[in-house]
């Protein structure tokens, strides 16, 4: 009896055994369902092929098939979800990207940390248009690995009916008269960046006694706050009016004021920041001859300002300058004065201290 | 009755066991000793790690801030398990006692929410607890607040929210240990005598435990690790071990402290568990 | 004899008791429906918003018609939550049954491996297997997708399967081989309908939590196997756009008539 049931039970499990071993063995033997192979290798002609890596939400309708069309490359678009995540997966040995999208800080530390192949200038002709102020800024000083994409700011939108016209300052986030109505954003180095700011620092402060003010002041304004969120989650809040302060990104800020005129959004004094995305080629890519073309392609004027239009955020095109939208020029905060470019700061890689401020952000929170 | 239950092992049993040894041993054994090995290493500034012997990075697991945050997380995980299995029982004996034939139909429904997007969920919670959502406005209508009140982004929109998540990894398994239920066993206990309810703590109650320990390890487990739901639900104002260990790996690029955080949990939980089956009986989980 | 109220035959836990019962269940269905209802009305947003209702428009519809970048990830969810499950719930039923009715030298052991699987946080479980998988020289991509769900969704599907089986009643399996039945036989026509509830229990489980896993997925994701999750939460940054309110409507609604239709036609068998 105990024989015939494990004899049995043997063959059957064995069998299914058998389906699923060879089902994985077929499935790993298979290539890729993507059905773009690259094949070609150093000096062969590349495949018509592109492997974009962004962030979702992040080319307008017709920047992809423009390109295709124009060059018969066909694109293919990933999403990633963070410049952390991106670098985690890049160094950790997930290649295939021909173009990826890292925000500034992020490409100092991947040019540090080897992950990007130099550009070739001579094949980004359309580079002449990027405006004086995005060329060369501190992260990659010669425009060697990247070229800026998106550009904006971090400010804050809030309901000028509700509390009126505000200046430009950080003090409205730590006021106890809007308590339970400020939504901060869950970054850290924005947040903890906004305290420094307030204090005057710069917001790549690295000695211990200006991180521990920074500290000091937030765990001041956490008791004010309804949370911290992403830059999307406050925007529906101020719109909603669940909040009447919120820290964002310049985008969605222009995207809530051109829906809801009650709204406005100020760059605080004595400073904010400035963030930059950029274009990148990654090691290993397999069509980085594409990738430069189509790098090329989204530096031309009339592509780079039907970005702009379609994600709200500014173009570090200035060629395309005349082609935006004019309800987005006329947006508060969309086109910037000098007197204001100049109080904007970069976030840059601190390198060691990364991991103080996220020891100090991790305290405030769990404060 | 005699059990013919198997006692050590046979080429039946190691036929049964092979896809599952082959497949985890490969993909998550092997992986694992990877992690092990990091655990032990030293991090590089930019996310590299230099393997090596370190067991530094166990001893900051020990920071006064990294246990308190683990604390919390048990804590929320116990709570967020037993209110699912609060509000899991009832609708899980619902389905398999009173759902007749429809009972199939009835566990789906539970199911395909589920199907969409967790962040369209979440945003969606926001909206209908938000100050002008329909959760205040009922209140004010009812009269039971005069104003629109702080319902999302409090620990207890978290709770909710976790609940919210986890509820079917308790239904699942409480289900398919009540359905097999041979109603007949009920009507033999009130035949003899027993009140409905006196039925339901001896009888039915006691022969569900093994979906009970089911349910319950499929929520606790996956609580601990949740990552999600404290900052879409509740403003990341509630730091719990999932983000901690998240935030290693990608902010702090430490890898090898995250992996060391990654292992502690592990074993603790796992250790937990191991107590909790014991304690309740394996002979629950086995046949009895 | 002592009789409950409603008399000789068993009558549940009497008509109070039941009712109170049927009101909770409907609540918690309405529970876990709410958030849908709100997902499906903001699905037909006229603006970009998915929580800031601007005025009806059924113009997202008409983008997930066109949008190839959605439509493409909604296929590859599907085809790797299938086959994860298929594979998943074979394995972990398989599993389950060696625990259950087995006592073997190393079973602490084999529970534990099981218990660990689900404890892992996911950004280990990803990183770890990206970095197997690079060093095995596996190209990334729908394959590894699969096999990374498989593994963490095994020790679900082995988990809910075991919650089935113990305690069964072996008495008709034993009957069924008394009277002669090999032991497939009884495995196919005796066992396993008996424990079919908890395999599809599993699976339905397994089958959820493929279907929106990002962490896992987004590190051993290739090129082109960008699956649902992956484009909805990177969608975080930038702005959620109701298409993704109109596809998850659109399945919803399909899903709905598919489950609902079939119900209907198998009553009908059944009654026939």
């Amino acid at each position: 009896m105990e024989r015939k049931i494990s004899r049995g039970r043997f063959l059957k499990v064995m069998g299914a055994g058998a389906v699923a071993g060879s089902t994985l063995s077929i499935l790993a033997c298979q290539p890729n369902t993507n059905p773009q192979q690259s094949g070609g290798g150093g000096g062969g002609p590349e495949e018509k092929e592109l492997n974009l890596y962004n962030w979702s939400e992040y080319v307008a309708k017709s920047t992809i098939p423009g390109f295709e069309k124009e060059t018969g490359i066909q694109v293919t678009q990933d999403f990633f979800s963070s410049n952390e995540e991106l670098l985690a997966k890049l160094r950790a040995g997930g290649t295939g990207y021909d173009v990826i999208v890292p925000s500034d800080y992020m490409v100092a530390i991947m040019i540090k940390s080897d992950v990007l192949q130099p550009l070739d200038k001579s094949k980004i002709p359309n580079f002449k248009n990027i405006g004086e102020n995005f060329r060369g800024l501190s992260y990659d000083p010669d425009n060697e690995y990247s070229v800026p994409y998106q550009w904006g700011t971090t400010g804050i939108l809030y309901n000028k009916k509700e509390i009126g016209q505000l200046e430009d300052s950080w003090e409205p986030m730590w006021t106890p008269d809007f308590t339970g109505k400020i939504g901060m954003l869950n970054d850290e180095r924005e947040t903890p960046g906004a305290a420094l700011y307030k204090l005057g620092y710069s917001v790549n402060a690295t000695e211990d006694e200006q991180l521990q003010e920074a500290e000091a002041e937030l765990k001041k304004q956490k008791p004010l706050l309804r949370g911290y969120f992403d830059s999307t989650q406050n925007r529906p809040l101020v719109q909603n009016g669940d909040l009447l302060l919120g820290h964002v990104f310049s985008g969605d800020a222009f995207l809530a004021l051109s829906e809801n005129e009650d709204l406005d959004y100020i760059i605080p004094k004595p400073g904010a920041t400035r963030w930059t995305d950029n274009m990148c080629i990654p090691n290993g890519a397999q069509h980085p001859d594409n990738a430069h073309k189509f790098i090329n392609y989204i530096l031309d004027a009339k592509v780079g300002a039907a970005l702009s239009n379609y994600t709200y955020y500014n173009t570090p095109n200035g060629a395309a300058l005349p082609m935006i939208d004019d309800a987005l020029k006329k947006l508060p905060g969309y086109e910037l004065g000098p007197e204001v470019f100049d109080r904007l700061q970069v976030i840059e890689d601190v390198g060691e201290a990364t991991r103080k401020y996220s020891r100090l952000f991790t305290e405030v929170k769990s404060s | 009755m005699g059990e013919e239950k198997g006692r050590g092992w046979s080429l039946g049993l190691a036929g049964l066991l092979t896809p599952v040894t082959v497949w985890l041993g490969l993909f998550f054994l092997v992986p694992l000793l990877f992690i092990l090995a990091y655990s032990f290493g030293t991090s590089g500034i930019y996310g590299g790690i230099t393997l090596g012997f370190n067991p530094g990075n166990y001893l900051r697991v020990f920071d006064p801030l990294y246990l308190e945050i683990v604390g919390r997380t048990l804590v929320i995980a116990l709570l967020n398990t037993f209110l699912c299995l609060l509000l899991g029982y009832p609708l899980a004996y619902f389905i398999a006692f009173k759902g007749g034939s429809r009972k199939n139909l009835l566990i789906l429904l539970v199911m395909i929410p589920f199907w969409t997007s967790l962040l369209l969920r979440a945003y969606a919670w926001v909206v209908i607890l938000g100050g002008n959502g329909i959760a205040n406005r009922a209140l004010q209508f009812l009269g039971i607040t005069d104003g629109p009140v702080n319902l999302i982004f409090t620990p207890q929109a978290v709770i909710m929210g976790m609940v919210y998540s986890y509820l079917p990894f308790m239904i699942l398994p409480l289900y398919a240990a009540l359905e097999k239920f041979d109603a007949r066993l009920k009507e033999a206990a009130q035949d003899l005598g027993a009140s409905r309810w006196h039925t339901f703590w001896r009888v039915t109650f006691p022969l569900s435990m093994p979906g009970v320990i089911a349910g319950s390890i499929l929520v606790f487990i996956p609580s601990a690790g949740e990552f999600v739901i404290p900052n879409l639900l509740g403003g990341a104002r509630t730091v719990l071990v999932g983000n901690l260990i998240q935030q290693q790996f990608l902010l702090a690029r430490d890898w090898a402290f995250g992996s060391a955080l990654a292992m502690m949990l592990a074993a603790l939980l796992v250790g937990a568990i191991m107590f909790y089956v014991r304690k309740v009986g394996t002979e629950n989980l086995e046949g009895v | 004899m002592g009789e409950s109220k409603g008399g000789p035959v068993y009558k549940g836990l009497g008509k109070i008791p039941d009712r109170a019962l049927l009101l909770f269940a409907t609540l918690l269905y309405v529970f876990l429906y709410a958030p849908i209802l709100v997902l499906v009305f903001f699905s037909f947003n006229s603006s970009k918003s998915t929580q800031v209702w601007t005025g009806f428009s059924t113009e997202w519809y008409g983008e997930l018609i066109s949008d190839q970048s959605v439509l493409e990830a909604f296929r590859l969810s599907m085809i790797v939550g299938v086959t994860a499950t298929a594979i998943a719930t074979v394995i972990g039923t398989l599993t389950a049954l060696a625990l259950t009715r087995h006592r073997f030298r190393g079973k602490t052991l084999a529970d534990s491996a099981i218990y660990a699987a689900t404890v892992m946080p996911e950004i280990v479980v990803g990183v770890s297997l990206l970095v197997f998988f690079v060093a095995a020289g596996l190209q990334l991509g729908i394959t590894t997708i699969i096999i990374a769900h498989v593994a963490f969704t095994i020790s679900f599907v082995t988990i809910v399967v075991r919650a089935r089986l113990s305690g069964m009643d072996r008495s008709i399996e034993e009957a069924a081989q008394d009277l002669g039945a090999n032991p497939i036989e009884t495995f196919l026509r005796v066992t396993l309908p008996l424990i079919l509830p908890g395999v599809m229990a599993g699976a339905l489980l397994a089958f959820t939590l493929s279907l929106d896993d990002f962490v896992i997925t987004f590190f051993v994701a290739g090129v082109g196997s960008s699956t649902l999750p992956l484009k909805i939460y990177s969608m975080i940054k930038f702005g959620v756009s109701p298409v993704i309110n109109a596809l998850s409507t659109v399945v919803l609604v399909a899903t709905m008539v598919l489950v609902f239709g079939g119900s209907h036609f198998f009553m009908r068998k059944e009654n026939a």
